[in-house]
């Protein structure tokens, strides 16, 4: 119970601090990814402060022998760039520069009841599904690893 | 340094103890577009913990919404089919890369990964482009 209280906790201060970053708001992300037009850098501090506070703790937390509400480290190890890769992220970048959502947000601003969350919340859920679909079909993944 | 920066650099503070919250209590990378995933496609046993994340997540943007909604304020500014377009690229993308925006631009990135490296400087590039077709093309007021 511990473990889901656990990550109770870090979805709820998570999407907080998303908040308070003006992260919620899609206008932010595309001034910030807007490099030819308005550009606003205030995104570059949220990233300074996320990766700031990580990378410290990850190094002091990876010290211990175990997590504390589990027997086992869940972290992913690969190291090779992969067509995959590369492909994936190209197409979500696209997609979060036309939205200004990323699948944390599109969670979030659910709260808000209002529509377009809705909407790309639902988009999300079924671009993740139509990926699994076709995956299972023609091994997408696999032949792009 | 002007409020609005201090605020990005305090959210962004919050967001890095949350995802070294996860990794302290239950070694696990704060990866959204697995976590929803694995809620679409379960895995036996490996469920409950992902709700959970999400419902902390609502919580969140719910009491944005009571307590300071302007931080919650919606700005559209496309039409409707390009939010449609855009969230299908999304999770399509996410799948296929391996991750978004919190798994390998905040989690993988700190912890020095490559390939998180690589995926960052790919996707934010390509948000870059896409962003500056919208105003390119006037699809975006």
């Amino acid at each position: 119970m511990t473990y889901n209280i656990g990550a109770l906790i870090v979805g709820l201060l998570f999407a907080i601090g998303l908040g308070v970053s003006g992260i919620l708001q899609p206008a932010k992300i595309i001034g910030f990814l807007d490099v030819f037009g308005k550009w606003n850098p205030a995104l570059l501090f949220t990233m300074a402060g996320a990766v700031g506070v990580h990378f410290i703790t990850y190094k002091l937390i990876r010290k211990r022998k175990t997590p504390m509400f589990s027997k086992e480290w869940f972290i992913p190890t690969r190291q090779e760039i992969t067509p995959a890769l590369v492909i994936g992220s190209l197409i979500f970048g696209i997609g979060w520069g036309l939205g200004g959502y990323c699948p944390t947000v599109s969670v979030t601003t659910l709260a808000s009841f209002e529509i377009r969350p809705i909407i790309v919340f639902a988009s999300i859920i079924f671009g993740m599904l139509l990926f699994g679909f076709i995956d299972k079909k023609m091994h997408l993944k696999s032949k792009l690893e | 340094m002007s409020t609005e920066w201090m605020m990005s650099l305090v959210g962004g503070t919050m967001i890095g103890i949350a995802v070294s919250l996860m990794l302290l209590w239950n070694g696990r990378v704060t990866g959204v577009s697995s976590i929803v995933y694995g809620v679409l496609v379960p895995h036996k046993g490996d469920i409950a913990w992902r709700w959970y994340f999400i419902v902390g997540l609502l919580l969140g943007g719910l009491s944005l919404k009571i307590t300071a909604p302007q931080f919650l304020a919606i700005e559209v500014q496309t039409s409707t089919w390009i939010g449609a377009l855009a969230g299908t690229l999304v999770g399509f993308g996410a799948m296929l890369g391996g991750g978004c925006t919190s798994g390998h631009g905040v989690c993988g990135v700190s912890r020095v990964s490559p390939r998180s490296i690589v995926a960052t400087i790919v996707f934010m590039s390509a948000g870059m482009a896409a962003v500056a077709f919208l105003r390119k093309t006037g699809l975006m007021i």
